[in-house]
């Protein structure tokens, strides 16, 4: 019995939550990754065009709640979503036109593409913090869990609870979902096949007729498609802050290298490798072998490898080590 | 004089709105925005020795800063006796330890080939280090955090004058630089900047969660000053007397004694508080001409031609047998020990040490802004950016409230529109450096002065 409850413990605590932060990281390092992979490019604005995405899905979500539309159980916001998609879709293609278009067709070097996206960064972190303001914002509605942990503890009988909120499902559903789709799509279709051409190598690309400027516009819908998404899960699950999103550009990073840049797949597995292995090293084990220990052995500290202020410095130095000893990233992505 | 004078025509403009500032808004406000345009002067050539020279791109600017101020706390401020005697010993010992660990690895990485065995042994020694090294530290970080925890909780410093730890301040940044070096300068461009990012991530999640160091984030305040302190100013008879004649006219005017006196004391007041920030402006001011000189030396010498060189072509200046390795790791080195500088002497304006206020948008970005608005590779434009950004940075907010109120004109004082732009005006910085950037980036990408290379 004791076993069933160590394992519910870290289903509870490190499985569930990390799966869906895991799902939240792996859409963005999509993005990144796409971007990379396509336009050459590493974008620093990651973090803030995903914050002007879900800022869209606020708005929507705040109309729908005042006109009285809901989903029910769901929430308002995955109504909101494709709305969303539609305005941040059009912002990039706006930012594309006025800003990285003049660097493509110059054929800038890619540093001088991530200094632009700076000044984008900069931009979009002040139209964000001008329409909604910088305060924290949480915009979920409808059922808050689909398991909750008291209702487990008494369907089951055993001492812990397993409470599963249903953010997080939504979550990880609609992170397969999507994940599939973007895979069915980069390899069975003509568009897929010749992003992936033009990825693998440009001039080879162009050679055999296929259309530059149709490439990069799929790219920045596909993009602007899992920005939105990405930061509206995320903030479903957690909360909308303008400075979070800043941050979390940087796990995303790590991630989308540590799968191997320029790999889609790559960076999906990165999104869940950097997301267990920050909970995994900062989760406190010591009720976890109270369960599994007789009680004379006990431990009597947390048994925590790094205490969980270095959540983020743990996906960072992952990052470094992968950088220090496989530079292409883990499932090998384009060779730095 | 001739081929100068745009230098001098953006610098007199700098100055003139400097000036402005402080006719319009207060002399007080106009020094601080000069001491901090002088820092971020400082930052700028730093980065701009790495990019502009050697064209390394560095976003580790904040994790440099961040170590040049604890290098302000570490030298200034007192020892806390009880802390040493609590834990000092445990933390010096894993220090040791720490050293052995890292040589221990350098030898058998250089004595033994390349091997399976060699891998585990390696990961093994660093597991095994530390496991002992927590073992060892623990109760030592404990009894030192226990050390009246609301006053100190933490080892201290020196004691020694803080103006010594802008040079402790460049070996640090000046170390950890050549650590990152050797990691990560084989990385392509934008990877550097990526890993550059995260590490100084690093450096900062630990500075702010090692407390028995650097107090975390209690912060640590009442830092010791280079310059007197106004409230020991305000009562030596030589600066009363100074501010007295400075505004004689206006204080002949008073006639009543008393109605006079008072007039003095306000009068004392504001000039203490402006002497203090001139104090610090000349200190800062005599580094910020020490580095041009050195820069400007460097640029023109055979090794600036040199560092040109690898930047423009780095196959090129390879086949000429300069070992770009090397110079690469020197220059990254060199760039970040500048900023270091930087950090500790914003430290030491500051008089406290936060950690949670190192962020990368204010600390690394916006330096970036600089270097490029300014224009990398001159070191005078490096200095112009700093001063120029820094001086919209500032300025944004009462610039940002007069356009709205400007464009909403037309709309009532309730109007909800007029109310939240007005809310939002503090926003409108990051508007402003965001469309400064892109437009110098887009229109003028040498920056306000280009990089101009004459043979002498």
């Amino acid at each position: 019995m004791d076993f069933v409850n160590a394992i519910i413990l870290l289903l509870n605590y490190i499985f569930v939550p990390a799966l869906a932060y895991g799902s939240q990281l792996a859409l963005g390092a999509i993005f990144v990754t796409l971007i990379y992979g396509i336009l050459r490019f590493a974008n620093f604005a990651t973090g803030d065009m995903m914050s002007f995405g879900t800022m869209f899905v606020i708005l929507f979500t705040w109309y729908f709640q005042s006109v009285g539309i809901s989903l029910g159980v769901f929430p308002t916001a995955l109504l909101a979503i494709p709305f969303a998609i539609i305005f941040m879709v059009s912002y990039m293609l706006i930012i594309d036109k006025f800003v990285f278009k003049y660097y493509r067709t110059k054929k800038s070097p890619p540093v001088q593409l991530a200094m632009v996206s700076i000044g984008v960064m900069f931009v979009t972190q002040a139209v964000v913090r001008i329409i909604i303001g910088p305060s924290d914002r949480r915009f979920f509605d409808g059922e808050k869990f689909l398991i909750k942990a008291g209702e487990f503890k008494e369907m089951t009988g055993l001492h812990e609870g397993l409470a599963i909120k249903s953010t997080q499902v939504i979550t990880i559903i609609v992170t397969l979902i999507l994940v599939s789709t973007l895979f069915w799509f980069l390899n069975k279709t003509k568009t897929g096949k010749s992003m992936r051409a033009y990825s693998d190598n440009e001039d080879l690309a162009l050679l055999s007729g296929i259309d530059p400027k149709k490439i990069v516009m799929t790219t920045w819908v596909i993009a602007g498609i899992l920005a939105t998404i990405g930061g509206a899960l995320y903030g479903l699950d957690k909360s909308f802050k303008p400075f979070t999103y800043f941050n979390n550009m940087l796990p995303i990073f790590a991630a989308a290298i540590v799968g191997g840049i320029g790999n889609p797949f790559g960076a999906f597995l990165g999104g869940y490798v950097i997301a267990f292995s920050e909970i995994l090293l900062t989760y406190a084990y010591r009720k976890f072998f109270m369960y599994l220990l007789p009680e004379s052995m006990e431990p009597d500290g947390l048994i925590q490898l790094l205490s969980t202020d270095y959540k983020f410095a743990v996906s960072f130095s992952i990052l470094v080590i992968v950088l220090l000893y496989r530079p292409s990233g883990i499932f090998k992505g384009k060779v730095l | 004089m001739r081929k100068n004078l745009n230098v001098i025509a953006a610098y007199s403009i700098m100055m003139g709105l400097i000036i402005l500032v402080g006719i319009f808004q207060s002399w007080n406000i106009a020094l601080s925005i000069f001491n901090l345009c002088l820092i971020s002067a400082v930052m700028t050539m730093g980065a701009n020795i790495q990019w502009g020279y050697a064209g390394l791109i560095n976003f580790g600017i904040m994790g440099f800063t961040a170590l040049g101020g604890l290098a302000a706390v570490l030298i200034s401020v007192d020892p806390v006796q009880e802390a040493w005697s609590a834990g000092g010993s445990n933390i010096l010992f894993s220090l040791f330890l720490i050293i052995a660990m890292v040589l221990a690895v350098r030898y058998i990485l250089k004595n033994y080939k390349k091997s399976k065995n060699r891998t585990y042994i390696v990961a093994s020694i660093i597991v095994l280090g530390i496991v002992i090294i927590r073992f060892i530290s623990e109760p030592g970080i404990e009894a030192i955090e226990n050390v009246e925890p609301a006053k100190t909780g933490f080892l201290g410093g020196l004691g020694l004058p803080i103006i010594f730890s802008w040079v402790v301040g460049a070996f640090f940044a000046g170390g950890l630089a050549f650590v990152i070096g050797k990691v990560a300068l084989g990385l392509r461009a934008d990877y550097l900047a990526i890993a550059t990012l995260l590490i100084s991530e690093i450096v900062i999640a630990i500075i702010k969660h090692e407390d028995w160091l650097t107090r975390g984030v209690k912060n640590v305040i009442g830092l010791k000053r280079p310059a007197p302190y106004e409230v020991n100013l305000q009562q030596t008879d030589w600066f009363i007397n100074l501010v007295e004649k400075f505004n004689s006219s206006k204080l002949n005017i008073i006639t009543d004694l008393t109605e006079r006196q008072t007039a003095l004391n306000q009068l004392v007041i504001e000039g203490s508080s402006v002497f203090v920030k001139l104090c610090y402006s000349g200190l800062f001011l005599v580094v910020v001409i020490i580095l041009l000189i050195l820069t400007q030396k460097a640029l023109y010498s055979p090794w600036g031609r040199m560092m040109r060189a690898i930047r423009d072509n780095e196959e090129a200046a390879n086949a000429m047998g300069k070992n770009v390795v090397k110079q690469h790791l020197l220059i990254f080195v060199l760039g970040s020990a500048i900023v270091g500088i930087a950090g500790a002497m914003l430290v030491t304006q500051d008089g406290l040490f936060t950690p949670g206020s190192y962020r990368p948008l204010r600390y690394t970005f916006l330096i970036w802004v600089m270097v490029i608005v300014g224009g990398s590779g001159n070191n005078f434009g490096a200095i112009l950016g700093g001063f120029v950004v820094w001086f919209l940075w500032i300025e944004a907010a009462p610039i940002g409230l007069y356009l709205v109120n400007l464009t909403t004109a037309g709309l009532d004082d309730t109007h909800f529109l007029k109310v939240h732009l007005i809310e939002s005006v503090p926003y409108f910085r990051f508007l402003m450096m965001g469309v400064g950037l892109l437009v110098i980036m887009r229109y003028r990408p040498k920056g306000i002065l280009p990089e101009k290379i004459e043979i002498k």
